[in-house]
Formats: C-alpha cells, sequence, structure tokens
C-alpha cells in the first residue's frame, strides 16, 4: 500500500485542529500542494496564508507561539529551511518556542522541478540549531503521531515530508521522539534508514539475507534527538554501520550517527545519500537511483561494510 | 485612567492604583533624561554598546511604559498584557534602563550590562530577562513577529496591543517589507509600528546607504493607517499626540513615523553615525555628562 504523506498531514491536520484550539496553521501559498489547505477549510479563522514569504511566516508563527498558541508551518522543505533559516534560528531555536516546522516535498521528491526545489540539505541545517527536534518521517502512517508528539513537546521541531505517494510498511508503531526502532534483526551489519528510504533498506535486508549476510535494519527518523543506545546496542552486534537517506551526505542522519558512533563505539561505516552535488529533474525513484539511492546500492555497500570489518 | 481614579486609589492605599501613578510629561521628559545619563554611565564603564540609537528610542520607550501600555511588571506573563518589541536591538540599554526603572528587573541590574552570566544580554533575549517580550538583534524580525502577537489578540476581540519599534536598519531588511505586506492584508486593529527615524545608520546617513523617502507614502502604498505628520519623538506632548491619532483609527494596521536625533542630548555625538556603537571614552563621558544633567535639570525644574 502507498499513500502521500501530505494526504495523511492534511488529515491530521483538520483531526487535531477539532481537539486542540490553540492549534493554528500557517501556508505559504501552497497549501493546495501541502494539504494544509484541508485546515483551512476547516477552521478558516486559524489559517493564515502569508503568500510566498517563508521568512516572514516563520516570525509570524513564533510571535503566535509566545501567545499560547501552536502554530504549525508548511512548506517546501528546500524554502522553509533556506529562506527562513535565520528566523528559525534566532526566534523560534534561540527562544525555544514550540513551532512546528512541517517541510514537505522534501529530498528529491519534487522531482520534476528540479534542483531549485530539492532539499538535500535541510536535515544539516535545522540540527545545527540548539533546541531544535528534527524528524524525518517513514511513511503516512507516522504523519498525525508525529504531529500529536510535536504539539506536547517543548519546543520547536522540524517534520520532514515526502511529497510522492511512498510505500506504508506497517509497522508496529509510529516514529517517536528519540527513539530507533528495530524494524529487522541482524548479526552483521546495522542498516539506519530515514524517510522513503526505510521501505529500501528492508528490501535490500532481504536481498543481503540470500546472500548469507544478515542485516540489522533500525528507523532512524529521530535524528535529533538520535537514540543513541539503541544505535550503539545495534553496532556493538554488528560490527559495522550504513546510513541510508534521501538528503546530502554532509551534515545528514548519517553524519549525526557518526558523531556518536565514533565517540561511543568506532567500527566501519558508510553513508548513502547525495553525494554533494546538484541534482536534476526526472521521474522520482529513477532520479533517486541515479543520485545513490536505490536497494541494490545499499546492499552492495552493506556488503562491501561486512568485508572491511572481517579485514 | 483619570486623576480623581489615582486619588481614590491612593486614598484606598490600592498598591496598584500607586503603581499606575500618573506622570505629567515633563517628568516623562526628566525621566528619559535620566535613563540616558544612566547608560552613557553603563556604556563607558562596560566599554561597549549602542549609544546613538538608545538615546534616540529613550522617550519613546518612556512614554509606552510609563504612561501607554496596560502592563503588570509584577505579573509580566499576563495574558492580555500589551506587548512591546524592540525590534532595533542594539539599543537594549535603554530598555534594561525602563525595564529596571518598571520594577521588572532588580534595582542595580543594569551595571551587568553584556557581563558573562548577566540577564542582560548585548541585545534583548527574553528568556533570560524579564519583561522582553521578544529577543531582537538580528535586525528586520521584529515585525513579523509582532505581527504574529496582533492576530492572537485579534482572535481574542483585539484583547491586547503590539507595539514594534524599529530604525531603519530594520527597515532595509526584506523581510520587514514582508511584514508590511502581510499586516496590510491581515490588518489587526491593535498592531503598531513605531519608527525611530533617526536618518542615521550604522555606516553613514539613510541618505548614504539607503534612503526611504517617500518614507510614508509606502506605508499608504501597503493600506496602513499613516499619520498627515512626522511627530517629534522627542517631545512628550507630541509623542501624546501621536497616540491621540492612534485611537482614533478604526481598523488596523497603524504606523507612526517619529522625528528623532541619533545620539539625542549629547551635541558632539548627535547626527554622527559614528556614534552607532562607538565606545564611550573617558573624555567622552566627562563632555557628555554635564550637557545631559543641565537638560536634566530644566525638566526637573518647575
Amino acid at each position: 500500500m502507498e499513500k502521500g504523506m501530505r494526504d495523511s498531514f492534511g488529515e491530521a491536520l483538520v483531526a487535531l485542529g477539532a481537539v486542540n484550539e490553540k492549534l493554528v496553521v500557517l501556508d505559504a501559498d501552497v497549501s493546495s500542494s501541502t494539504r494544509s489547505g484541508k485546515f483551512r477549510d476547516a477552521y478558516p479563522e486559524r489559517f493564515f496564508n502569508v503568500g510566498v514569504a517563508e521568512a516572514n511566516m516563520a516570525d509570524i508563527a513564533a510571535g503566535m507561539a509566545t501567545c499560547g498558541y501552536r502554530p504549525v508551518i508548511s512548506a517546501f522543505a528546500i524554502f522553509i529551511a533556506l529562506k527562513s533559516t535565520d528566523q528559525i534560528r534566532n526566534v523560534i531555536c534561540y527562544n525555544n518556542l514550540p513551532v512546528i516546522i512541517a517541510g514537505g516535498y522534501a529530498g528529491l521528491s519534487d522531482s520534476f522541478d528540479g534542483a531549485s526545489h530539492q532539499s538535500l540539505t535541510d536535515v544539516a541545517i535545522m540540527r545545527a540549531f540548539p533546541n531544535m527536534t528534527v524528524l524525518t518521517l517513514t511513511d503516512a502512517d507516522d504523519v498525525q503521531s508525529v504531529l500529536e508528539q510535536a504539539l506536547e513537546h517543548d519546543g520547536p521541531v522540524y517534520m520532514r515530508m515526502c511529497r510522492n505517494p511512498s510505500p506504508v510498511i506497517g509497522k508496529k508503531e509510529p516514529l517517536k521522539i528519540g527513539k530507533a526502532l528495530c524494524l529487522k534483526e541482524g548479526t552483521d551489519v546495522t542498516i539506519g534508514a530515514c524517510g522513503v528510504t526505510v521501505s529500501m533498506a528492508l528490501e535490500a535486508a532481504e536481498d543481503l539475507e540470500k546472500m548469507g549476510i544478515k542485516a540489522e535494519v533500525l528507523e532512524m527518523g529521530s535524528i535529533k534527538p538520535m537514540d543513541r543506545e539503541a544505535l550503539v546496542a545495534s553496532v556493538e552486534k554488528t560490527g559495522c554501520f550504513l546510513s541510508v537517506e534521501e538528503h546530502s551526505v554532509i551534515g545528514g542522519m548519517g553524519s549525526a550517527a557518526a558523531e556518536i558512533l565514533v565517540k561511543n563505539h568506532p567500527v566501519p561505516m558508510d553513508f548513502v545519500g547525495v553525494d554533494d552535488c546538484f541534482t536534476e529533474s526526472g521521474p522520482y525513484l529513477p532520479l533517486l537511483e541515479k543520485y545513490g539511492i536505490h536497494k541494490d546500492i545499499i546492499s552492495r555497500k552493506a556488503e562491501e561494510l561486512t568485508a572491511r570489518k572481517s579485514n | 485612567m483619570d486623576s480623581s481614579d489615582l486619588q481614590a486609589g491612593d486614598a484606598l492605599g490600592n498598591e496598584k492604583e500607586i503603581r499606575m501613578k500618573e506622570y505629567t510629561n515633563r517628568e516623562l521628559q526628566a525621566k528619559a533624561q535620566q535613563f540616558r545619563i544612566d547608560v552613557i554611565e553603563t556604556l563607558h564603564q562596560k566599554g561597549t554598546g549602542h549609544w546613538g540609537g538608545s538615546a534616540s528610542v529613550a522617550d519613546l520607550l518612556t512614554y509606552l511604559y510609563f504612561k501607554r501600555m496596560d502592563i503588570r511588571p509584577e505579573e509580566p506573563d499576563w495574558t492580555e498584557r500589551d506587548r512591546l518589541i524592540l525590534s532595533k536591538g542594539h539599543a537594549s540599554p535603554m530598555l534594561y534602563a525602563v525595564l529596571e526603572s518598571k520594577g521588572y528587573l532588580p534595582k542595580g541590574t543594569l551595571s551587568s550590562f553584556r557581563d558573562m552570566n548577566s540577564s542582560i544580554q548585548g541585545h534583548p533575549c527574553m528568556n533570560k530577562t524579564p519583561g522582553v517580550e521578544m529577543s531582537t538583534g538580528a535586525l528586520g524580525h521584529g515585525l513579523s513577529v509582532g505581527l504574529g502577537m496582533s492576530l492572537i489578540s485579534q482572535l481574542h476581540d483585539n484583547s491586547f496591543y503590539t507595539y514594534v519599534i524599529v530604525g531603519e536598519g530594520c527597515l532595509n531588511e526584506g523581510q520587514s517589507w514582508e511584514a508590511i505586506m502581510s499586516a496590510g492584508k491581515f490588518a489587526p486593529e491593535k498592531l503598531v509600528l513605531m519608527v525611530d527615524y533617526n536618518k542615521v545608520q550604522l555606516d553613514g546617513t539613510v541618505e548614504e546607504i539607503m534612503p526611504l523617502e517617500p518614507f510614508a507614502d509606502k506605508f499608504r502604498a501597503f493600506n496602513w493607517n499613516v499619520p498627515e505628520k512626522m511627530y517629534d519623538g522627542h517631545d512628550m506632548d507630541n509623542i501624546e499626540e501621536s497616540f491621540k491619532w492612534l485611537d482614533s483609527q478604526k481598523k488596523g494596521p497603524s504606523v507612526i513615523i517619529y522625528d528623532t536625533v541619533k545620539g539625542k542630548g549629547v551635541s558632539f555625538m548627535e547626527n554622527k553615525n559614528i556614534w552607532h556603537g562607538s565606545p564611550v571614552g573617558v573624555e567622552h563621558l566627562e563632555k557628555a555628562l554635564p550637557e545631559l544633567k543641565e537638560q536634566l535639570s530644566k525638566w526637573e525644574d518647575e
């Protein structure tokens, strides 16, 4: 089964708006794309379309948050992370204001629009700011729960979502702040994945199994805070770690994992992600593969890691 | 509040009524001048901080905190309080002098300006300093944040005012114009932008750096309420008149442009961009203090 995270996002906003009268939603002229427009239809007095002005939107939300409201700002991940960086850093994070920053169309998922719209550095930016929580959602089933957790959280939360319908993998529980969920147990290599790459990692693990390699797959969508204990425990067992993400290999989830492992349990590591380059237009899945994100690339790198480990 | 209310309050020994003592405009002129003296002595002692923009905003802040705003210093988080955002955050020492005098900060706090472990940072920080509504410093944020606050006020029958003070530097930032445009759309009744228009920036005059004229017309074009005249931001009677204009507006948002002087009160520092942020040396202080005190005694006489 596939479902778009944005469709769940619109539905969840409407559901939560019914029970939380402090929930307000702001969008930057993309509410029909991000689906926040569903909230506008349900609660027009609590919805603010600020036009294509992400910086202004972030600070308006900050002002609302100081008054006890719980704003969600919604736009494309690339623009929210880059055009409102100063506002997110100097106003939202510095003051630890509970603004939920919903970055849609993340990674390569706005595939046909090209590199100008593809967001491959947003996690690196967001996780560098003190007070920020950074979550990359695995599938549409995560959306409502993540929003609920974010609304209870005392501080800003960045939630990163894919544009396209993507596999719903039927996890036993939704993504939790600060938790890595083990989706498949193994002993030879730990594959930490987030976002739409989680399903690819699971497929790769099946292929590896046929080659006699037992991969452990962790869902690591809680990039900040990262589940240090779960990561270290898994790597102590497997002896190597492969990160998989739809993001630049510079500064993303893999970097965050490396920061933990290098201090706690150094092991052979590798990264699956976009390798410090600008991308291009094209259909989503072929584009992911061209830029290094595919189950076969995951299994090849995992296999190489197990070989490095034994040398 | 009229004076008969005050007398009734005094007669009852009502603490709140006494706190809300109604100052004459002349008393407010003297207060603002004393804040200038406190600030320039602090800046000299610390060897750091911004004199020019602090001096130009002294009277506006004094009028707001001592006559205009509905606030409860003993209850800084009171939901319905009026909000003030000093978007030109480099004028922080003047804000701290006012907040200390209002009772938000313990007496003597100003002397820890910019010290390590101090509650008063180089630029305002809302989580460290009671009474600071929003952290500022990076220019251009204040109006957007204030718009957000005023939109919440609007959801609650316009239960409080949001005042945002900007200088020219804030208005150089593109974000300010996003905020001006969107405030024109959402039209919150109780959003008030106050421009401390001293016409001098860090690097030179506004004319040299980034001219704003035709200034008032820009706001008219964005559907703001704009007074026909510029008010004197150093004259309490004039400032009072500007709020009478404000109170006659039936919808929002409103902007008031105040004609001010950077470095106001010290003749050799006035209108000089070098005094945006230069340290105040002993030779400067020795020349400045007699001038500031002479004017203070003029306000205090009578």
